[in-house]
C-alpha cells in the first residue's frame, strides 16, 4: 500500500496574525507592525523622492492609510509589499506635485540614450569603503542615486536595497517582471558608471 | 557568449536565476573578456555598496518622533 504523503506544512508569515489582530481592532498589533516597517518604509520614500522631510509625511500618511485600509488587505501579496505600494504611489504622487522631474511615472518609458552600455572599464581599487570615510562614502551614494531617473531608482530601491523578490518589485510598482527586470539592468549599470567616477583605480593612487 | 549576450544575462546571474550551463558560459567569458570582468565586478560592487550603507540616517529621535505621530493619527476615531 503506498504510503500517504501528507502535505509540507506551509509556513504562515508572522504579519498574517499580526494583521489579522489589527483588523479586529487590536491597536497593539497595529503598532508591532510600525515598529517593523517603518524604517523600510521611511527608507523607500526618501529614496524616491530624495527630501526627508517629505519621507517623513509620506511615512506618516502610507501607515494612516494602511490602517484606514486595512480590511481591503485581502492577504493575497504580503503586508510589506502591499505598505511598500502605497509608499511607492505617496512618493510618486510627491513627486508629481513638485514637478521637480519629467519622469515620475512608473509606466512611462525610462529608456535613456545608451544609459546601459557600459564605457567605464577601470577596476576599483581599493575598495571604495578603503578609500573614502563614512560619511564621505554616504555622501557620493547619495548624490549617485539621486542621478537616476525616479523610475530607474525606484526599482534599484525596491530590488537591490530593500531586497524584494523581482515579483513583489512588479506587483508593488505596478510593472511587469520584464519591465522591473530591463530597469534593474540599467539602473544597476548606470549608477556602476556613475559610481565608477568615484571609485575607478587611478594610475596616481589619489582620488579624484 | 558575446559581450551583448553576457550583459543581457548579467541580472539573472546576480538574482541566481540561471541555470549550471549558462552560469559556466558567463564564467568562461568573464575569464578571457577583462572588460566583462570589471563590469561583473564592479556591478556587483555597486549592489553591495547601497545594501551594506545605510545611505540616509534614520536617527532614534526622528523613528520615536514618527512612530508617535503614527501610532497618535491611527488611535484617533474616524470623522
Amino acid at each position: 500500500m503506498p504510503a500517504i504523503q501528507s502535505p509540507a506544512p506551509e509556513v504562515v508569515h508572522p504579519d498574517v496574525a499580526l494583521v489579522a489582530r489589527a483588523k479586529q481592532g487590536d491597536t497593539a498589533a497595529f503598532e508591532q507592525l510600525v515598529r517593523q516597517y517603518e524604517r523600510q518604509i521611511f527608507r523607500v520614500a526618501h529614496h524616491i523622492t530624495q527630501n526627508r522631510e517629505d519621507a517623513e509625511d509620506i511615512t506618516q500618511d502610507a501607515f494612516f492609510k494602511a490602517y484606514e485600509k486595512l480590511d481591503q488587505f485581502q492577504g493575497n501579496s504580503k503586508f510589506s509589499t502591499w505598505l511598500v505600494r502605497i509608499a511607492v504611489n505617496e512618493s510618486l504622487m510627491r513627486l508629481r506635485k513638485r514637478k521637480t522631474s519629467k519622469t515620475v511615472s512608473m509606466d512611462e518609458d525610462v529608456q535613456t540614450e545608451d544609459g546601459s552600455i557600459p564605457r567605464d572599464f577601470a577596476e576599483w581599487r581599493p575598495n571604495p569603503e578603503q578609500l573614502y570615510g563614512q560619511s564621505e562614502l554616504g555622501g557620493i551614494l547619495r548624490k549617485t542615486i539621486q542621478g537616476l531617473p525616479p523610475g530607474f531608482r525606484t526599482v534599484f530601491t525596491l530590488r537591490d536595497v530593500e531586497n524584494l523578490s523581482t515579483e513583489e518589485t512588479a506587483e508593488a510598482l505596478g510593472l511587469s517582471v520584464p519591465a522591473v527586470k530591463s530597469r534593474l539592468l540599467r539602473a544597476r549599470l548606470q549608477l556602476r558608471e556613475r559610481l565608477s567616477r568615484y571609485f575607478r583605480q587611478t594610475t596616481e593612487g589619489a582620488k579624484p | 557568449m558575446t559581450c551583448t549576450e553576457f550583459l543581457s544575462k548579467l541580472d539573472d546571474y546576480f538574482d541566481g536565476h540561471m541555470d549550471a550551463d549558462l552560469i559556466t558560459e558567463v564564467r568562461a567569458h568573464v575569464k578571457k573578456c577583462t572588460h566583462c570582468e570589471v563590469v561583473l565586478d564592479t556591478t556587483s560592487k555597486t549592489i553591495a555598496i547601497y545594501r551594506q550603507n545605510e545611505v540616509y540616517e534614520f536617527p532614534d529621535e526622528l523613528r520615536e518622533r514618527l512612530h508617535t505621530a503614527i501610532m497618535m493619527r491611527c488611535s484617533k476615531p474616524s470623522a
